[in-house]
């Protein structure tokens, strides 16, 4: 599929193609020069993610390719052959580059020199920008600037961009690509022979090799310290936790009442009816669960890129690495998985941090498994009404194991289903684990809230859309058709009466035979139906159907304990139903944000449907196995 | 100089030379990308808490590599605890 925000007049441009490794400091440098003016999407087939961005030149613009970061141009996966792709102009609706600016890192000049034969090879045009000037200089290191052209036979610049030293005199280099110096004589096209071609040009290049980077030195030996380093590991993780879960919650309570607040403003505006009710519960609560989220998105991305600006990350992803490692993930997956306690949506999005888009894909199929904050009003709704205030040892109540038990079976299906993926699902995986670990630098503020605020607002214009839609959709699913209330109803009884007849209401009828095994009834279907838009509105949603109106109090708790099916006159929700809905929310993805931030992250409703199917079989499964066996034991006596 | 070994066997503070990178295949290829190449010099700097990964210095900087990576990339011990040379 091929983003429409990146359609641009390829003719009239020039062309350039941003290529390096990774942590050259290629982000820095495309900020620079594009003024943070990108357009993201991804590459076609892949879940690599793709940016161009315009930059002023003296008398002409160009388009400025960011190639994903990689070592050479020998890809080992489908994901990495983007490059490549690009290069040779087969990508689907990128243009080929018409020449290539090549970042690299001063310090480690002589591991890039190599790549930089490889690229030679190609043919294109391509200048070099030196990076990491500062550091180099910081290291005691030098290096013979007009050696390096000659002995390359190209155009060497070197920045510092995030001080924008060096990027106009890279601009004026830009602007005249036709005059680049090209090399008389290639590099030899054997692996071996380039690798000495490369030993023999840092030979001469290279005036004082850089030392190691003090302050990186000192602050290491703490951070990656055995019980220092784990101890801060976790303290970072905790605070990191806390921040994403409780910081966030003033905020979302604010957005929480300004949406009421605007709902009930429409309400007064408008003359009653249905249109008034589709602004006031449509619209106006469709767009309020997009920005609800916005408060958690944008304290874990600036959270997120601190750390990986500082240099944390991948201190983070070494240290948590062989845990990881066992279910054939990565250290940095970790932090995705932990964000996704709060909530799914940042947690996918969190996966970006992840290089291996294998790993990374694994890591989304498997986030919605974590026990996220929306199950919270669900699980406590159940418990407190099903599960008697008991202790079991000392302070340890029964309902506070029973909250624990449901947190730890998600993060073990978590993992257990993400050891099953990577070995199943994307098999075959021959990426080894490669990471480096960059100098720590101190992040520059401008390009931090910009990576934080381009974050945000990719999430409003990607996934924010399918949100409205979703939520607007099921608002009319649960409000039409409209019937006629019968006489004698009001109030709640008639809301409850409305809702039995709405097309949600027929269709949690009509899904009843299939939920009955879990002991589920049509209230519990609709319930379900509806919280599809967000897990907790299954709480507003019983209140309604239970015509208990508010979600407070004790009323919905006695309501759902006395019901009793109207043929049998059997309680409807017994300690086996109430154990099979609880197991149900552990493992269904029963929310639409989740599947729009999925369709967002992997450009393809391919994934997202896949995680929905999976996910709602292994909660049909694990929700009749517990209803069965709870039923066999005849658990009555513990519960109720 | 000593015996040759394998990266994974090298104790902590060690330096050490590659002498070549064992496989032709994909693995190979990114270890040689990265510049763990013949003749290359790597000090083993520390390992993860868990015991793996670990972090080497090589060409001015740091690579962190599994046991299963590093087993494949055998050396020679060097007998010098000071950096020396170009690389």
């Amino acid at each position: 599929m091929t983003s429409p925000a990146i359609q641009t007049d390829s003719v009239a441009f020039q062309v350039f193609g941003l290529l390096g490794s990774p942590n050259a400091g290629k982000t820095t440098l495309f900020n620079a020069l594009t003024g943070l003016r990108a357009k993201v999407g991804n590459y076609p087939g892949v879940t690599v993610e793709r940016r161009e961005g315009e930059i002023a030149l003296e008398n002409s613009r160009a388009l400025l390719i960011d190639l994903p970061g990689t070592y050479g141009l020998t890809p080992i996966s489908a994901d990495e052959a983007v490059v490549n792709e690009v290069l040779a102009g087969h990508a689907e609706g990128v243009s080929k580059p018409d020449a290539l600016v090549v970042v690299v890192d001063a310090c480690s000049l002589p591991r890039s020199l190599p790549f930089i034969g490889e690229i030679l090879r190609e043919g294109t045009p391509i200048c070099i920008v030196l990076t990491m000037l500062d550091e180099l200089t910081a290291r005691g290191g030098s290096l013979d600037f007009e050696r390096l052209k000659a002995s390359l036979g190209v155009p060497v610049v070197g920045v510092v961009g995030h001080k924008g030293r060096g990027i106009d005199a890279l601009r004026r280099l830009l602007g005249d690509p036709a005059g680049w110096s090209r090399p008389s004589v290639l590099p030899p096209e054997d692996r071996a022979e380039r690798a000495g071609w490369a030993d023999s040009i840092a030979a001469t290049v290279i005036e004082t090799s850089p030392a190691r980077h003090p302050l990186t030195e000192r602050v290491d030996q703490i951070v990656l310290h055995p019980v220092w380093g784990s101890l801060l590991f976790l303290v970072v993780m905790v605070i990191f936790f806390q921040l994403i879960f409780s910081w966030a919650s003033p905020a979302m309570d604010a957005i929480d009442s300004a949406i009421a607040a605007l709902a009930g403003l429409a309400r007064t505006a408008l003359p009653a009816g249905w249109i008034a009710d589709l602004v006031a519960d449509g619209l106006v609560a469709g767009v309020g669960s997009v920005v609800i989220f916005l408060p958690q998105i944008v304290i874990l991305f600036a959270l997120l890129y601190l750390l990986e600006d500082l240099g944390y990350m991948a201190r983070a992803a070494f240290v948590v690495d062989r845990l990881m490692g066992r279910i054939g993930l990565e250290g940095r997956s970790f932090v995705a998985l932990l964000s996704s306690y709060a909530c799914a949506v940042p947690g996918i999005m969190a996966t970006r941090t992840i290089p291996s888009p294998r790993d990374r894909l694994v890591t989304i199929l498997v986030a919605p498994l974590m026990t996220c904050s929306a199950r919270l009003p669900v699980y406590a709704l159940l418990i407190s009404a099903f599960v008697p205030q008991r202790s079991v040892w000392g302070p340890i109540g029964l309902q506070g194991l029973v909250l624990l038990g449901l947190y730890v079976s998600g993060a073990v299906a978590a993992l257990v289903v993400a050891a099953i993926f990577k070995r199943t699902l994307v098999p075959g995986d021959s990426l080894p684990f490669t990471m480096e670990l960059p100098t720590y630098r101190w992040p520059t503020l401008r390009l931090w809230l910009s990576q934080v605020a381009g974050s945000a607002w990719a999430f409003i214009r990607r996934a924010g859309t399918i949100i409205l839609a979703a939520s607007i959709i099921l608002w009319v699913l649960l409000n039409f058709p409209k019937v006629e209330i019968p006489d004698g109803l009001d109030g709640n009884a008639a809301s409850a009466y409305a809702l039995e007849h709405s097309a949600a209401g027929r269709l949690g009828h009509a899904i009843e035979p299939v939920i009955a095994p879990l002991g589920f009834d049509w209230k519990i279907g609709v319930g379900l139906i509806a919280s599809l838009a967000a897990r907790e509105i299954l709480v507003a949603t019983l209140a309604q159907v239970y015509a208990t109106g508010g979600e407070e109090g004790d009323s919905l708790r006695q309501a759902l304990r006395r019901d009793r099916n109207p043929e049998t006159g059997e309680l409807i929700f017994t300690p086996a139903t109430v154990a099979a809905l609880l197991v149900f929310f552990v493992f269904a993805l029963q929310c639409t944000s989740t599947l729009a931030i999925m369709r967002r992250e992997t450009n393809s409703w391919r994934w997202p449907a896949f995680a929905f199917s999976y996910l709602f079989a292994l909660a049909y499964a694990a929700s009749l196995l517990t209803h069965r066996v709870v039923t066999a034991l005849g658990a009555s006596d513990w519960l109720s | 100089m000593s015996e040759s070994k394998t990266l994974d066997q090298i104790p902590k503070g060690q330096f050490v030379q590659v002498i070549e990178v064992e496989g032709d295949d994909p693995i190979a290829r990114r270890l040689d990308d990265l510049g763990v190449r013949e003749g290359v010099r790597i000090e083993v700097l520390r390992r993860a808490p868990l015991g793996d990964p670990t972090v080497f210095e090589l060409c001015h900087y740091q690579l962190c590599l599994r046991r299963s990576e590093s087993a494949r990339i055998r050396v020679r011990t060097l007998d010098e605890s000071a950096p020396t040379g170009a690389r």
